[in-house]
C-alpha cells in the first residue's frame, strides 16, 4: 500500500516534470548531507542550505550579496526608543506550501511567527521536543531564550517582541537560519495524527521553492513554490547532488553533471579557472582564523613576547603553501567586508631579527612551546596541520621550538577551552549575522573568557570589553562603528592571537548560469539563479 | 543435519552477545563527545551541556545504558542518530541497498572472471597464459584499492570523459525505488537510458570493489584445482581414458568447487571492508561512507548500531556458507 | 641444541633444511624477484639518510608542486617533484619504506605473538578456555577488518602507533586460529606423547616441542599479514586516521595529496606506486614460501 502511494505521488511529479518541456533545472553538487529539514535544531551550513535557504523564509532578510536586513515576511517594523519593544507587521496573504503530503488552510499569521519562536525556546511548548531528545542550540547560544521577554500576538498580522535588555543584533539574529518561520497548522495537525517526526522529513515553508524527495546521502530535489510571495524562481527544478569529496564535485562540474558547487579544493581553483566553460565567483568570507596563545600561561602572559612570535611568523607564506594563495593575510579579529573594520590598523611586520631581540629582551631564551592544530578543515582554515607545520619552521627560525599537537575534533574544542592549555591554539570563527559583535564579543570579551568559553586566548581586557557592552547596547551605527573601530586598536596592542588569514570563499559554476549571487554569510541560495538553454 | 545447524547457532549467540559488548564499549570509550561537536567553535556552558548529556541518557552508569540498549535491541529499536534524529534502522535500511547492489555486482564480476581463469590457469599449467593471468592476480590482490580508484576516475572520468564521476545514476532520471537497487528499480520504471545510465555509474566503483576478491578467487581456484587434478581418483578417470574434458568438468571441478565456494563466501567481510574505501572514494551513498562519516561525527548510535548490523550480516553470510559446505560436505558435519 | 631427541623428526640438520628451502624457493622466479627487492628495499630504507637527496620534512617554499624532471617546468634538483608545501617526494618515497617494512615488523610481531600464545594456550589446554578464546576471536573476525581497525583508532586516537596496535589486533585471530588448529594436530603425535612421557613441563612441551612443528603455516601466513599490514595502515592513513603529517608515510602522503588530483598527477602516483611495489613484491616471496615450505603442493 505504501509502496503504491509513493509511486503514485511519484509519478504526479513525473507528469509535472514531463508536462513542463522547458523545464528549467539546476543542479547544485551540494558539499554534505543534511542532517534534516527543520533548521532550528541544527548548526550547519549545509542543513540550511537545505533548508532554511530554499524552503522556509523568516520575518527579515540578508539582503542578496550583504549583511545588511530587509523586510521578509514583515512588510515593516517599528522599534520603541528604549530599544526594548519590536513590533513586525507581517505581509498579507503569504502562502505556505501546498504539497502532496500538506495543503493549507489559510495563510501565514502571528501564530506562526510565535509557535516559530516559542516550540524553541519553551520547553512547555507541546512541539518543543516533537522528535525525543532535539534540543535548539542555535536559538540558545545567540542568546534568544533569555533576550525575549515575551511575544504578543496584537492582531493576525502584527506581533510584538519584547527584550529584556536593549540589544542591537536582535534584528540581524531574526534573519538567521533557525529563526525560520514554520507552519502552525502543519505542526498542530502532525502531532493530533501522531507523525511529529514528518515536520523535520516533509518540510513546509513559504520559501522560494518547496521539497520534492530526498534519497538520502545522494540528492535531494525541490522544484519552484509557485505561491511564492517574492519573484518566483527562474528555475523549475532545483536538484541538489550530494558530492562530499570537493575534487569530485569539480570533476562532476566540469562533465556538467551539476552546474554549480561550493568550496573548490583550493589546489583545483586554478584549473577551475582557466575552464573557458565556467564562471568563477568569489568573494572575501566572512571568516577569521587565528593563533590564540594562552594569556594566563607564562610566558605568554608578556605581550612582547607574544608580538614577538607573531613578528616570526610568515604569514604570506601560509597562504601560500596552504591556501594556495586563495586568502587574505588578516590583521583584525573582523574580516574586511564587516562594516566597522579598521582599516587603519597596522600590522605587525614579518621580522625574525627583530622577533629574536625582542625575546631576548624579554629575558626569554630556550622557549620551547606547543602548538595545537585541529584535525578537521574548517572554512576558514583547509589544513591547520600544514599552517602548524610552516609556524614551527618559522619558530625554529628564531630559536624557538614548537610541538605540534593534535585532538580529536570534540575533545580538541573542550581542551583548547580549559585555562591551564599547555600552548596556543589554532582556531577560527565564520559570522552568524554579520555583525561584529558576533564575532569580539564570543571570541575576545571577558565574559567569553572564563573555563568552557570561547575566548581561546583566556584573554580579558576590561577597557576592550567595555567598549563592546556599549556598542552592543547602543542602536546608533556610526556610534558602534567607532566604538568598534576603538576595540580594534586595543586587541592589536594587546595582541592575544596572531591573527592569520581570512579565507576567500570561491563559487565555480557553468557559463550558462545567470544571476547566482554570493552571500557574504556563506549561505547558498539559488532564488534569483537562472540558466541558459 | 539438524544436529549441525543447532550446533553452528549455539556457536553464534555468545559470538553476538560478544559482539554487542564490542560495539557498544568501544564506541563508548570513544574520545570526545557528540554533544561538544555540534557546538563546534562556539561551545556551550557547563550547565547547559549537563542538561544535553542527561538528555541523550549519557549521564547514567555505563552498565545501565548497556542493559537499556540491549533490551532496546530485543525489541528491534536500534536507537535514533543524534544528528539525524532519526532511527538508525531506518538510515541503515536507506542505505544498506546501494551497498548491496555494488557488492553484489562486485562479486559477480569477481565470480565470472575469477573462477574460468583460475580453471583455464591451472589446467594449463606453466603456460604464458597461466604465467600472465596469476602475476595480474598478484597485482590486484596486492593493490592498494583507494589508489586504484583515484587512478580509475583520473583516466575514465577525467581523461576520457567515458564514465560519470559519483552518484548511483543520471539526475536526468527520476523514479520511486521501491526496492532500492537501482539497477532493477530503473528498469521498472521504463524510462528509456535509466538502466544504461545506472549500469555506467556502477561500473568503476563495482570494478574497484571487485579487485582484490577477483585475484584471490583466480588464485583460490587455480590452486583448488591442481591439488584436485593431482588426486588420485582424477588420475584413475585419466588411466581409465576417460575424455579430458569430462574428467575437468565432472571430477575436477565439481570438487575444487568445494574451496572456492567457501573463499567466496568469506571474501563478504572483504567485500565490507573495501566498500569502506570505495564508497568514500566514488561518493557512493552506501553503509560504509556512512560509518566513516558517523565515526567522526562521535554519532554513538549509529557506530554501536551499525557495527552490530554490518558484523550481523557477515556473521548470517559466513553461517550460510557453513551450512552449504556442511551440505556438501558431509566428513565436515560429522566431525 | 642439546636436547635433540625431543625435539621432534627432524629431517637431517638446519643448513640441510636451509638448503632445501633455498632449493624449492628458488624454483619460484617471482619468489626470487620480490626477494631482490624486498632485499632493496630494507637497504634503501636503512640508508634512507644517505640515499635521499633531501631531508623529507623540509619546505621549499619557493618550490611548491614542481613536476618531476622529465616534464616541463620540471628539475633535476627534484627529481620526482615536491608536494604542495614544497618537499622533496623522491625522499619522501625513500624516508617512507621506513615506516611500511616499520608497520609491516611490529603488527606482525605482535599479532604472531599474540596469536602464538593464545592459540598454544587454546589448542594445549581446550575445555572453556579454548572456548572463551575461540568465541572472542570469532568476535574480532564478525567484524570487516578495516572498520574494526577503523573504529580502533578512532578510540585510541589517530596516529602510527594505534593504527599499527589496532591492525595487529584485528589481524592477531588469524595466528592463533592457525596455531591452535596446528596444535590439535601435533598434540596426540608420538614424538609429543613421547616428550611428555620424558616429563616435560606444560610451557617447555607448547613453546619447545610443538611450536616449532608449527611454524610453516605461521610464516606463509605472517608474510600475508606483513603485506595486509603495510596496505591497512595506508587505508588508515588516507583516510585521515594513520601516521599524521608530516610523516612521510605512503597512505598519509596519498590523503594529502587527494585534493591535486586534477592538478598534479605526481603527487598522487607516486605513493601508491610505492606502495603497490612494495605490497606486491611481499607477496611474491610470500607465494615463494609458501611453495617451499607448503610439502603438499611441492609434490604436485
Amino acid at each position: 500500500m505504501k509502496l503504491k502511494t509513493t509511486l503514485l505521488a511519484a509519478s504526479a511529479v513525473m507528469a509535472v516534470l514531463a508536462g513542463g518541456v522547458n523545464a528549467k533545472t539546476l543542479v547544485y553538487c551540494s558539499e554534505g548531507s543534511p542532517d534534516g529539514f527543520d533548521p532550528a535544531p541544527y548548526a550547519s551550513g549545509t542543513t540550511f542550505d537545505a533548508s532554511a535557504r530554499t524552503i522556509y523564509s523568516r520575518l527579515v532578510e540578508f539582503a542578496p550579496g550583504t549583511t545588511s536586513i530587509v523586510p521578509g515576511l514583515a512588510e515593516s517594523w517599528t522599534i520603541s526608543d528604549d530599544g526594548l519593544v519590536y513590533t513586525f507587521k507581517l505581509r498579507a496573504g503569504v502562502k505556505f506550501q501546498t504539497t502532496d503530503y500538506f495543503t493549507p488552510t489559510r495563510d501565514l499569521n502571528a501564530d506562526d511567527i510565535i509557535f516559530s519562536f516559542d516550540r524553541q525556546g519553551n520547553a512547555e511548548n507541546p512541539f518543543n521536543q516533537y522528535v525525543p531528545g532535539v534540543s535548539y542550540e542555535y536559538f540558545t547560544s545567540m542568546g534568544l531564550d533569555t533576550m525575549i521577554a515575551s511575544m504578543e500576538k496584537v492582531d493576525d498580522l502584527t506581533v510584538k517582541f519584547t527584550l529584556s535588555a536593549p540589544n542591537a543584533p536582535f534584528l540581524s539574529d531574526l534573519g538567521m537560519d533557525f529563526a525560520s518561520i514554520v507552519s502552525k497548522e502543519y505542526a498542530d495537525k502532525l502531532l493530533a495524527e501522531g507523525k511529529g517526526a514528518d515536520f523535520n522529513n516533509n518540510p513546509i515553508g513559504t520559501g522560494p521553492f518547496q521539497f520534492v524527495a530526498y534519497q538520502k546521502d545522494a540528492v535531494i530535489r525541490y522544484k519552484a513554490n509557485d505561491t511564492y510571495f517574492g519573484t518566483r524562481p527562474a528555475i523549475d527544478d532545483l536538484v541538489f547532488a550530494i558530492s562530499t569529496d570537493a575534487a569530485v564535485r569539480a570533476q562532476k562540474l566540469l562533465a556538467n553533471e551539476c552546474q554549480i558547487m561550493p568550496y573548490p579544493a583550493p589546489a583545483d581553483i586554478e584549473a577551475l579557472k582557466a575552464n573557458p566553460d565556467l564562471t568563477m565567483m568569489e568573494q572575501a568570507g566572512l571568516n577569521v582564523a587565528y593563533l590564540a596563545y594562552n594569556t594566563l600561561q607564562a610566558p605568554f602572559d608578556n605581550v612582547n613576547v607574544r608580538k614577538a612570535l607573531n613578528m616570526a611568523i610568515n604569514k604570506q607564506a601560509i597562504i601560500d603553501a596552504v591556501f594556495q594563495g586563495t586568502g587574505v593575510v588578516a590583521k583584525n579579529p573582523i574580516p574586511p567586508t564587516m562594516w566597522s573594520y579598521n582599516d587603519a590598523i597596522v600590522d605587525d611586520p614579518y621580522d625574525p631579527e627583530m622577533a629574536k631581540q625582542m625575546l631576548a629582551d624579554a629575558g626569554v631564551t630556550d622557549l620551547s612551546m606547543k602548538i595545537w592544530a585541529m584535525p578537521v578543515q574548517r572554512p576558514y582554515m583547509p589544513n591547520a596541520r600544514r599552517t602548524a607545520e610552516l609556524m614551527q619552521a618559522d619558530l625554529a627560525a628564531i630559536g624557538v621550538t614548537a610541538e605540534i599537537v593534535s585532538y580529536e575534533w570534540g575533545e580538541y574544542l573542550k581542551n583548547s577551552t580549559a585555562l591551564d592549555r599547555d600552548g596556543a591554539v589554532i582556531l577560527g570563527w565564520t559570522g552568524d549575522n554579520g555583525d561584529p559583535d558576533n564575532f569580539m564579543n564570543v571570541l575576545l570579551s571577558c565574559q567569553s573568557a572564563g573555563e568552557g568559553g570561547s575566548n581561546r586566548a583566556h584573554w580579558c581586557n576590561e577597557e576592550f570589553s567595555a567598549l563592546l557592552t556599549q556598542a552592543a547596547q547602543s542602536t546608533d551605527q556610526a556610534e558602534r562603528t567607532s566604538l568598534y573601530e576603538q576595540a580594534q586598536v586595543i586587541f592589536k596592542d594587546q595582541a592575544p592571537w596572531l591573527t592569520i588569514d581570512h579565507s576567500t570563499v570561491f563559487m565555480p559554476m557553468s557559463n550558462k548560469v545567470t544571476g547566482y549571487v554570493m552571500s557574504p554569510l556563506g549561505s547558498h541560495e539559488f532564488a534569483t539563479v537562472d540558466i541558459a538553454e | 543435519m539438524i544436529k549441525f545447524i543447532l550446533g553452528r547457532l549455539t556457536y553464534l549467540i555468545p559470538t553476538f552477545i560478544g559482539i554487542t559488548i564490542v560495539a557498544f564499549s568501544f564506541v563508548r570509550i570513544l574520545p570526545g563527545d557528540p554533544v561538544l561537536l555540534m557546538a563546534g567553535e562556539r561551545g556551550m556552558t557547563p550547565e547547559h551541556y549537563q542538561e544535553m548529556m542527561a538528555r541523550l541518557g549519557f549521564d547514567r552508569p555505563i552498565w545501565e545504558q548497556y542493559l537499556e540498549y540491549l533490551w532496546r535491541l530485543l525489541h528491534g529499536n536500534f536507537g535514533d542518530s543524534i544528528n539525524t534524529k532519526q532511527p538508525v534502522l531506518s538510515d541503515f535500511l536507506a542505505l544498506f541497498p546501494a551497498t548491496l547492489e555494488l557488492a553484489f555486482c562486485a562479486i559477480i564480476i569477481a565470480v565470472a572472471i575469477g573462477v574460468p581463469v583460475g580453471v583455464l590457469a591451472a589446467l594449463k599449467r606453466g603456460s604464458w597464459f597461466d604465467q600472465t593471468t596469476m602475476t595480474v592476480a598478484l597485482i590486484g590482490y596486492s593493490m592498494p584499492i583507494f589508489w586504484w580508484g583515484l587512478l580509475l576516475i583520473i583516466f575514465f572520468s577525467g581523461t576520457l570523459g567515458w564514465t560519470p564521476v559519483s552518484g548511483r545514476i543520471s539526475l536526468m532520471f527520476y523514479f520511486p525505488t521501491p526496492t532500492g537497487f537501482m539497477l532493477i528499480d530503473s528498469l521498472l520504471s521504463g524510462q528509456k537510458g535509466a538502466f544504461a545510465s545506472a549500469a555506467e555509474h556502477l561500473i568503476l566503483p563495482s570494478i574497484v570493489l571487485a579487485t582484490i576478491p577477483l585475484a584471490v578467487i583466480a588464485r583460490q581456484t587455480r590452486s583448488a584445482m591442481l591439488e584436485v587434478l593431482g588426486e588420485d581418483y582424477v588420475r584413475t578417470a585419466k588411466a581409465k581414458g576417460l575424455a579430458p574434458g569430462r574428467v575437468v568438468g565432472v571430477h575436477a571441478l565439481r570438487n575444487a568447487m568445494i574451496p572456492v565456494i567457501t573463499t567466496i563466501g568469506l571474501q563478504i567481510g572483504v567485500l565490507m571492508a573495501g566498500a569502506i574505501l570505495t564508497e568514500t572514494i566514488f561518493s557512493w551513498p552506501g553503509i560504509g561512507k556512512w560509518m566513516v562519516d558517523s565515526i567522526s561525527r562521535r554519532d554513538y548510535p549509529v557506530v554501536q548500531s551499525g557495527l552490530l548490523l554490518i558484523a550481523g550480516i557477515v556473521m548470517v553470510v559466513n553461517l550460510i556458507v557453513d551450512l552449504l559446505y556442511g551440505l556438501i560436505n558431509p566428513r565436515i558435519r560429522h566431525s | 641444541m642439546t636436547d635433540t631427541p625431543v625435539t621432534g623428526p627432524a629431517p637431517g640438520t638446519t643448513r640441510q633444511m636451509l638448503a632445501e628451502f633455498w632449493f624449492y624457493f628458488r624454483e619460484n622466479r617471482g619468489a626470487v624477484y620480490g626477494l631482490y627487492f624486498f632485499v632493496a628495499l630494507v637497504i634503501m630504507a636503512l640508508l634512507a639518510p644517505v640515499l635521499a637527496p633531501h631531508d623529507p620534512i623540509i619546505q621549499d617554499r619557493s618550490a611548491l608542486l614542481v613536476p618531476p624532471f622529465w616534464q616541463e617546468g620540471g628539475s633535476t634538483t627534484y627529481l620526482l617533484g615536491t608536494d604542495a608545501v614544497g618537499r622533496d617526494i623522491l625522499s619522501r618515497l625513500i624516508f617512507g619504506a621506513r615506516y611500511s617494512l616499520f608497520i609491516g615488523i611490529v603488527v606482525v610481531s605482535i599479532s604472531l605473538v599474540g596469536g602464538i600464545v593464545l592459540g598454544l594456550v587454546s589448542g594445549f589446554f581446550g575445555g572453556w578456555i579454548d572456548a572463551v578464546i575461540m568465541r572472542v576471536m570469532d568476535v574480532i573476525l564478525a567484524f570487516p577488518s578495516l572498520l574494526l581497525a577503523l573504529v580502533l583508532v578512532a578510540v585510541l586516537g589517530p596516529g602510527l602507533t594505534n593504527a599499527m596496535i589496532a591492525i595487529a589486533i584485528v589481524s592477531q585471530p588469524h595466528f592463533a586460529r592457525l596455531t591452535r588448529a596446528a596444535v590439535l594436530g601435533e598434540k596426540n603425535r608420538e614424538y609429543v606423547m613421547a616428550a611428555r612421557v620424558a616429563g616435560a613441563g606444560k610451557v617447555r612441551l607448547m613453546f619447545r616441542t610443538i611450536l616449532p612443528n608449527c611454524l610453516a603455516p605461521l610464516i606463509v601466513q605472517a608474510t600475508l599479514s606483513f603485506s595486509g599490514a603495510i596496505l591497512d595502515a595506508a587505508a588508515l592513513g588516507f583516510l585521515g586516521m594513520g601516521a599524521q603529517p608530516p610523516t612521510p608515510e605512503w597512505g598519509t602522503m596519498l590523503a594529502e595529496a587527494r585534493e591535486f588530483i586534477l592538478r598534479a598527477w605526481w603527487v598522487v602516483t607516486l605513493p601508491g606506486l610505492a606502495i603497490l611495489i612494495t605490497v606486491l613484491a611481499i607477496n611474491l616471496m610470500g607465494d615463494g614460501l609458501r611453495d617451499a615450505l607448503d610439502p603438499k603442493l611441492k609434490r604436485s
